[in-house]
């Protein structure tokens, strides 16, 4: 057991930034780090060569993540992570192209992007960490947050509704989508290696923990505690098609929840090229 | 010049022969009145040449789209009109801080908001400059011709590429929709500037380095350079920083890899101006105009020059003040209620009158208002 938690370790160290300064800017806890190990985890084990790998952010806790990956990375504007990548996937198709986002960053100012994203079926892999808040700016409300929750911005409780960012994915066309949690580990693992093998857009759904201000405000209690919340109320997709709508309130829905195939966008306009290419000789 | 290649087309497709001529390859865009005819001559040149096309759902992805193509090693560049251009000044602002090479066509039209989508206007002159938040130093060209949308996007693009910038194009509408009879440049005729890249080895490379001439050598992504690009104030590793003795430095460093070389940036087009008593300043489809009743005055003898400014941003101030110094007068023409005149009282000496002749309805510049105007001065 001991020898295989130092092969883990030692691959995520193996991909970490030289020069780039620790600790994090993530607080002790977060489940951003939990993240960032699985995605190294499930990038050895592709064996991709990192000089052909292109990580995209946008601004929030979650896009500080690629700064620390020795890779191509962009930090790109809040929201438009992912025409960002659209644009360096499609200028160079043969590269990896991740991107890291948050609930604020994806679904609130990016929603659009997002939304043609998946209906592109761009071969880009999207992970979105969802902790339901806005924790960079200090706890407000994001489309996420459950209705009556408390924010620094729903200090009486949210009167709206949330985005679900997996059925959201899926009705605007995406061809993998997959929800996981920073306490299955193992399972995001799994999930992130399907999305990124998936050839089109995927999307992982990675349910984290901001005990710092969501936990806090929502008295959900510390990081350990939020992983436990995680443990107790998530159902893994084959259970949960055995159970009520009413039996599953309240409950994180796990695994691969769509799969299809698609023709894929640069795949598509590659065609196009050749047909026009060749008709000038 | 026999057998140079003459066509009859628009302005905006003219920009886009120029941009093919650059060595352009990728273009993202959104369809806006009156500049979409130009991304839609990508659409259908753009796949002929294994080159890239595609519409986003929107400006804010357009020009990110852009800088993602130009960072992954590729020319990139947008065309819009001024909503659309209000829209893309957050990533613009990126562009400055990253010190992304790419073009940004602005087809002018009438403002504020929806405004006048049909008609011409040059409101977007100082938007232009000072377009995204914060400090950097800004270019922007501006042609007056069919033939001379070719040329200046071409120039737009080596001056984007030598500099590590992004480059504004201000057409009008007029100039973007007039058309005209070009000569379309054999290769090889006009100078095609590419992006220095690092000839190190990966290990010895600081991707924001400063070199003697400010402009770092840059590497497109999958090109064994691995490096972070980020929106932050950065150091010259690329990683985020909050300390004056390096935030100094990077704003200096965009400024002045602009500003100490403004004589290679500078391009005006001066016409009778060596007796002249009185100046036309213009630039865009009002210099036609002034071309005109510059001819129509000096053939009733008054000594009248003319000046059109292709580079509008860094202001060429030097060059203005050595061409007028022997002016008493100058009229500045504009499509707007004063936006570059504002720079020409700023470097002009204050021994010179300087007179507005300003159009904001969406109209053209004529020569008889011109005309009108310089009979009102003298």
């Amino acid at each position: 057991m001991a020898t295989v938690t130092k092969q883990k370790s030692d691959v995520v160290l193996d991909y970490l930034r030289p020069g780039k300064k620790f600790p994090s800017v993530w607080c002790p806890g977060c489940g951003n780090g939990i993240v960032m190990g699985a995605l190294i985890r499930a990038i050895d084990k592709l064996g991709w060569d990192r000089d052909n790998i292109a990580m995209v952010s946008g601004i929030g806790c979650s896009s500080r993540l690629p700064i620390y990956l020795d890779v191509h990375t962009l930090h790109s504007t809040h929201g438009r992570a992912l025409p960002f990548a659209t644009g360096i996937k499609f200028a160079k198709p043969g590269m990896k192209v991740i991107v890291v986002t948050g609930d604020g960053d994806a679904l609130a100012i990016g929603g659009n992007h997002f939304i043609h994203a998946c209906r592109r079926n761009i071969d880009i892999t999207a992970i979105l960490i969802n902790n339901n808040i806005y924790g960079m700016t200090g706890g407000q409300g994001s489309p996420t947050t459950p209705a009556e929750k408390i924010s620094t911005t729903t200090p009486f409780g949210n009167v709206e509704k949330q985005f679900d960012p997996c059925q959201l994915a899926i009705g605007a066309g995406a061809s993998y989508v997959a929800r996981t949690t920073v306490y299955h580990t193992p399972h995001m693992e799994k999930m992130l290696l399907a999305a990124l093998e998936h050839k089109g857009f995927s999307l992982v759904e990675a349910v984290s923990n901001c005990h710092t201000y969501f936990g806090r405000l929502n008295r959900q209690g510390d990081a350990v505690a939020m992983l436990n919340l995680f443990k107790e109320n998530s159902v893994m997709k084959g259970k949960a098609s055995k159970m009520t709508d009413e039996e599953l309130k309240g409950k994180w829905v796990l695994g691969t929840l769509h799969e299809h195939e698609a023709t894929e966008f640069c795949d598509e306009y590659q065609k196009l090229v050749d047909a026009q290419m060749s008709k000038r000789g | 010049m026999a057998n140079k290649k003459k066509k009859l087309m628009q302005g905006n497709m003219a920009c886009v022969e120029g941009a093919i001529y650059s060595g352009m390859q990728f273009f993202a865009g959104y369809p806006i009145t009156p500049s979409t005819e130009i991304a839609e001559g990508c659409s259908r040149e753009l796949p002929k040449i294994g080159g890239r096309f595609i519409q986003m759902e929107d400006e804010i992805g357009s020009i990110a789209a852009v800088i993602g193509a130009s960072i992954a090693g590729m020319k990139s560049f947008t065309a819009t009109s001024g909503p659309g251009y209000s829209l893309m000044q957050e990533n613009l602002g990126y562009a400055f801080i990253t010190e992304t090479p790419l073009v940004v066509i602005n087809v002018q039209r009438g403002g504020p908001s929806t405004g006048l989508p049909t008609k011409v206007s040059q409101s977007d002159t100082m938007q232009a400059r000072w377009g995204p938040h914060g400090d950097y130093a800004a270019i922007a060209v501006a042609p007056s011709t069919v033939q001379e949308c070719h040329t200046e996007t071409v120039r737009a693009f080596n001056l984007s590429e030598r500099f590590r910038t992004p480059v504004t194009i201000l057409l009008d509408e007029v100039i973007g929709h007039s058309r005209g009879v070009i000569s379309l440049p054999e290769k090889g005729e006009l100078e095609v500037y590419n992006r220095v890249k690092p000839t190190a080895s990966p290990e010895e490379v600081l991707p924001f380095e400063m070199t003697p001439n400010l402009v770092s050598p840059m590497a497109g992504y999958g090109e064994g350079y691995r490096f972070h690009v980020t929106g932050l104030t950065h150091d010259v590793h690329g990683f985020s920083t909050n300390r004056s003795d390096e935030i100094f430095p990077k704003l200096d460093k965009l400024h002045n890899k602009i500003l100490n070389y403004r004589d290679e940036i500078s391009k005006l087009r001066i016409e009778n101006m060596d007796d002249a008593e009185v100046a036309f300043i213009s630039y865009g489809s009002v210099s036609r105009a002034a071309l005109q009743a510059t001819a129509i005055a000096r053939e009733a003898g008054v000594k009248v020059g003319c000046i059109q400014l292709y580079t509008i941003w860094p202001f060429p101030e030097k060059e203005l003040r050595q061409i007028c110094a022997n002016c008493s007068k100058v009229i500045v023409g504009e499509l707007n209620m004063g936006q570059i005149i504002h720079e020409i009282e700023r470097v002009l000496p204050g021994d010179i009158e300087i007179h507005a002749k300003q159009r904001y309805d969406g109209e053209i510049m004529t020569p008889m208002q011109l005309l009108e105007k310089l009979e009102e001065v003298l």
